[in-house]
């Protein structure tokens, strides 16, 4: 789907949190990012959503979330649990 | 009358007329229907696959909004092992994040077995906390049941593929039995550590390559780890088609495991808690692609018509439509891609 540059992390990490199939988990996520399932794979409008949800990106830019900070937020916008992010708090409190 | 160019199972480039192009796709998932006692694919879907592999581009792909999720097995293999650039796995795993744009990715060590990975188990961990802290894709770890690492001399138990051609067939079976129970600890040791380190899911890889024993083994880990961990994320991706019996009798939740194809493959992975199923069509080299193209969309679709998981098919050299060679054609491998997707309704590839 084209990862983080458009949603394909989201929509793989809703399938895999949710137990959902693919045309499920992209209207989980949609949903969830209020735009349309087309949208997800669009790196246009994809580019802008995820920026503004400092969700993390392929293009670099100061303050802009990668890593542990991005799946915070991810974790937190889709309602799924992941594993790192557990540990993250777990460890670190 | 023009000729369409297509490829033999072998990635040689080779001409077809439309009849042809025809005749092979029939062929091919009529060779499906007969194995695996399943329903040949539709005039329809016959048809949709004509023009795929007639479509004069060199690449061709789903509409905008029909892509689907890509899936890893040796994902950290492929970059600084195979194609030899000297990175790291973390260095990998952002390169297919953020240059090659990639949904999953895996990590796993150089020999890609759980047996050596338990004596590392410390270094793995850490690479994997490391990278966890770094990625935002989610970042499996993946390793081979691979039964035979049990044998002497690497491993405490006799070699089944010696006692069988000397007609030890008992001592044969119950050398694998033997190697079972090792596999299981060996598979619930390092998954659970791994998931420990913060993987966001378990890739058990070529599971049956080892034949029936190997599937047995990897179905009896993933029950364990499913009860003990219910939130580990667990994919199950097969080494062939067709379960060899290299024991023979080994049954699953009653089901005999030698000669069962992708669909029935599946009940059982279901069965141990798997959420992820990566059936296997082997590609023959000798016959074109639309004929095993035909074949493996007749047996994907088997599988994702009563999959109640997702299902990932595989999709790389040797298997799954693309041709047993390490540098797949992409007018190969993007064909298919899209019928996978299309006519099988793969979850993700």
């Amino acid at each position: 789907m084209g990862g983080i540059r458009t949603a394909g992390d989201l929509v793989a990490r809703a399938m895999a949190s949710k137990a959902l199939k693919i045309n499920e988990a992209k209207k989980y996520v949609a949903d969830k990012l209020g735009v349309s399932v087309f949208d997800l794979s669009d790196s246009q409008v994809m580019r802008e959503v995820r920026e503004d949800l400092n969700i993390g990106h392929v293009l670099a830019r100061p303050g802009g979330a990668i890593g542990i900070e991005a799946k915070i937020r991810i974790a937190e916008l889709l309602g799924i649990e992941i594993n790192s992010v557990k540990r993250f708090h777990k460890c670190y409190g | 009358m023009k000729k369409i160019m297509s490829r033999m199972g072998d990635g040689s480039v080779t001409w077809l007329t439309p009849d042809e192009l025809r005749r092979e796709l029939e062929e091919g998932t009529a060779d499906a229907a007969d194995r695996g006692k399943i329903a040949p694919l539709s005039k329809d879907e016959l048809e949709r696959l004509f023009e795929i592999y007639a479509a004069p581009q060199k690449v061709v792909s789903v509409e905008p909004g029909q892509e689907v999720v890509h899936s890893f097995d040796a994902g950290t293999l492929k970059f600084p092992i195979r194609g030899g650039v000297p990175v790291d796995r973390l260095g990998t795993v952002l390169a297919h994040e953020r240059a090659f744009c990639s949904d999953t990715f895996e990590v796993g060590h150089t020999d890609y077995s759980f047996k050596p990975v338990k004596a590392i188990i410390a270094e793995e961990r850490q690479s994997m906390e490391q990278i966890q802290l770094n990625a935002t894709i989610p970042v499996y770890y993946g390793a081979m049941p691979n039964l035979g690492l049990y044998t002497k001399p690497d491993g405490p138990i006799e070699n089944w593929s010696e006692l069988l051609p000397k007609g030890k067939i008992n001592e044969a079976r119950e050398a694998q039995e033997e190697a079972v129970e090792h596999a299981v600890k060996d598979m619930y040791f390092v998954s659970t550590a791994m998931h420990e380190s913060g993987a966001d899911g378990i890739n058990f890889d070529t599971v049956g390559a080892s034949g029936d024993a190997d599937f047995l083994a990897t179905l009896k880990a993933v029950e364990k780890l499913k009860k003990d961990h219910p939130d580990m994320h667990i994919e199950m991706g097969m080494a062939g088609e067709f379960v060899l019996g290299m024991h023979g009798e080994l049954e699953y939740e009653e089901v005999r495991l030698a000669g069962l194809y992708p669909h029935r493959q599946l009940e059982l992975v279901e069965k141990a808690g798997a959420d992820i199923f990566g059936p296997v069509i082997n590609t023959k080299s000798t016959k074109t692609v639309p004929w095993n193209i035909a074949r493996s969309c007749t047996f994907v679709k088997a599988c994702t018509e009563k999959a109640k998981i997702a299902v990932h098919p595989n999709a790389g050299m040797g298997v799954g439509g693309v041709p047993l060679t390490s540098t797949a054609p992409v007018d190969a491998i993007s064909r298919a891609s899209v019928s996978l997707i299309e006519i099988g309704k793969a979850d993700g590839l």
